[in-house]
């Protein structure tokens, strides 16, 4: 991503007073942000989202405590001021379980979805671009689009768990699995998207124009094209951290994902899942926090995908 | 159309083939053996007969040939003869589960049906559900309802169904007592009161996978209605003074309907691979349940197969779909 795509979440609008007749350049993705404020769900998705972070990102730093601490003796309490969303059958403090693990789900949903979008982008402007590549990597993706893909997330995890382990030890082992399976299994739809929209672009006069003064290949993808697929990047970015985080949990809800030490929200959601009769509350809410991230994401998504439209943005 | 069906025909065949060899190559590496199990007892030379006799001393792409015949050959023909009793079955070694020592075919005749009445029984509610949502948002569109139904399939396609699924337990079988919270596979339907049970315990799987799948299709009904009520054609069949009821329900839906249909056709499979976990939470004894239960247990003959069959229904439901596609919106031609 370049810095340019950093912009509308950061910083805000310029004041809309200093409206004179030569007004300096303005940076497009300033329209894409005023597009994507008058989207209230994109907006509301937006801030949960931001909320989520700061949870599991600073949570952990105002409420300090161990997540791994057992302490048998008030276990399976409900919420109180020492344990404002209770204790679990060890006695260990959800909240601060549910932040470190928000911390690996988030993690795991940002880090997938960054490296499946590498590889779709990749693959898809070597197959847009190069002609003579094209045929063999749209293949290789009609291939893995016909993959089973969660048996086969499955069996990867399986297989290689142990290997990735022993090298890296347990937490990242399986950390970097986890990834690397959701990631060569989510580029495809990417790759799909950015092929198509290079296939268009490389005809454009602009293309040409770079070309006839001699710029080679590598720098008009990266300069020309590139930036102008921006868009449908950034929002399958978004569905790619939806997915990742979903799939992840799901992994972790089938007891294929990380070990039970080591705490995520999927590990927390299967965990309380045989206490529901008597603690229906150690399900409810990790479950909430997954469906809260996936929702405000999506939304994110639906507002970018309207915002970057440039036949909806300006109306 | 029918060159065209067949030419994705002989392009779907080496899909299935090469993803069967992935599969088949990745598991070869797992550190499972079939013999890992036996008693210590019994001495290395034996050990090793008996790994020869399972097979496995052949070269990986022998044992792969091996594997092909007997699951396109040899499970189907005992399927077929133990399906009508003609005695067609193919002799020959069956692929044999390690875990149970029984032909794969088998167990997975045993656990479709289970898969097929949660599955089907989803989706066919989830498409029921879907339509006149997405008809009726698009019509009214930013009213009230389109407001509400937008951000009902929003959540509905947001939430996953791991957890659905425990919310519902949580509300209809833990605090209202409705339902089963588990699936009890060895009901059988006798009488009126053992229906009534069945529809009970098949309620709540059937209603999570439902309720999943029409909040993706109502999103692309809408979308597609959208796509049409603003075609010329809508204004003329209103201009030659058709009811309103006709120009929405016979001219814009079956339009609107054609990319629909080709989703839904696409979406057969992931809903089969989907329900694994749908199966899981409601302890469901289908297919999915199967192959989560080989994985555990390293039984790879199974989960071979599982995948197998759900790469087979994949190309198949794509292939469907695209000659769907061309059949129904006469504007596509493929030839």
């Amino acid at each position: 991503m370049t810095d340019a795509s950093m912009q509308p979440s950061g910083t805000p609008p310029p004041p809309a007073e200093d409206v004179h007749d030569l007004r300096p350049p303005r940076n497009q993705w300033w329209d894409v942000w005023d597009q994507f404020k008058t989207h209230k769900g994109a907006l509301a998705g937006m801030i949960v989202f931001i909320s989520i972070l700061l949870f599991v990102t600073a949570g952990p730093w105002i409420w300090a405590v161990d997540p791994g601490l057992i302490d048998i003796r008030s276990r399976n309490q409900g919420s109180s001021w020492a344990h404002p969303m209770g204790t679990d059958q060890l006695g260990r403090d959800i909240l601060a379980r549910m932040m470190y693990g928000g911390r690996v789900s988030v993690a795991v949903g940002l880090v997938a979805m960054l490296l499946g979008l590498l590889l779709g982008t990749l693959i898809g402007v070597l197959a847009g671009y190069f002609k003579p590549m094209d045929g063999p990597l749209m293949r290789l993706t009609d291939l893995f689009l016909a993959l089973p893909l969660l048996p086969l997330l499955l069996i990867l995890v399986t297989l290689f768990r142990d290997t990735l382990e022993g090298m890296f030890g347990q937490a990242t082992g399986v950390f970097l699995l986890i990834v690397f399976a959701i990631a060569i299994t989510s580029w495809m739809q990417t790759a799909r998207i950015v092929r198509g929209d290079v296939l268009a672009l490389k005809e454009r006069e602009f293309v040409l124009a770079a070309r006839s003064i001699g710029t080679p290949s590598r720098r008009i993808n990266t300069r020309h094209i590139l930036p102008n697929v921006m868009s449908p990047i950034m929002v399958s970015a978004t569905l790619g951290i939806a997915t990742a985080i979903i799939t992840e949990s799901a992994l972790s809800f089938l007891g294929l994902g990380f070990p039970p030490d080591f705490p995520t929200w999927g590990r927390i959601l299967y965990d309380g899942r045989d206490w529901i009769e008597q603690y229906p509350a150690r399900v409810v809410w990790p479950g909430v926090f997954i469906s809260l991230t996936v929702l405000s994401v999506n939304y994110i998504g639906d507002g970018l995908r309207d915002a970057l439209d440039p036949r909806i943005r300006g109306r | 159309m029918l060159n065209y069906t067949l030419r994705r025909l002989a392009f779907a065949v080496p899909t299935v083939l090469v993803i069967s060899l992935i599969v088949f190559l990745m598991l070869d590496m797992a550190p499972g053996d079939p013999t890992a199990s036996l008693p210590l007892t019994i001495p290395p030379e034996v050990r090793e007969q008996m790994r020869l006799a399972l097979g496995l001393g052949d070269p990986v792409l022998v044992r792969y040939v091996k594997w092909l015949h007997m699951m396109v050959v040899v499970e189907p023909s005992h399927m077929i003869a133990n399906a009508t009793g003609w005695n067609i079955g193919v002799e020959g070694p069956r692929i044999l589960s390690w875990q149970t020592r029984s032909p794969v075919g088998d167990i997975i005749v045993q656990r479709m049906p289970q898969t097929l009445w949660v599955v089907g029984l989803g989706y066919l509610f989830g498409i029921l559900i879907a339509v006149p949502i997405g008809v009726i948002s698009a019509y009214r569109q930013y009213s009230w309802f389109d407001q509400a139904g937008t951000f009902v399939s929003m959540v509905g396609f947001s939430v996953p169904t791991f957890f659905t699924g425990v919310v519902f337990i949580l509300i209809f079988s833990v605090w209202l007592g409705w339902f089963p919270s588990m699936y009890d596979t060895t009901h059988q339907v006798r009488d009126w009161d053992s229906f009534v049970f069945q529809v009970r315990q098949i309620a709540m799987p059937v209603a999570v996978l439902a309720l999943f799948n029409a909040s993706q299709i109502s999103r692309f009904m809408r979308a597609s209605m959208l796509d049409n009520l603003n075609q010329d054609y809508v204004r003329t069949a209103r201009a030659k003074g058709l009811r309103e009821k006709t120009v929405v329900l016979v001219h814009v839906l079956r339009n609107s309907m054609i990319p629909v249909v080709t989703v839904i056709a696409i979406g057969i499979p992931t809903v089969f691979t989907g329900a694994i976990i749908t199966e899981q939470i409601f302890r469901v004894n289908g297919l999915g349940d199967a192959l989560i239960r080989a994985i555990y247990v390293s039984d790879w003959p199974m989960v071979q197969t599982i995948t197998f069959i759900f790469a087979i229904l994949i190309v198949l439901f794509n292939l469907i779909a695209d000659v769907l596609y061309g059949i129904l919106d006469p504007r596509i031609r493929y030839d």
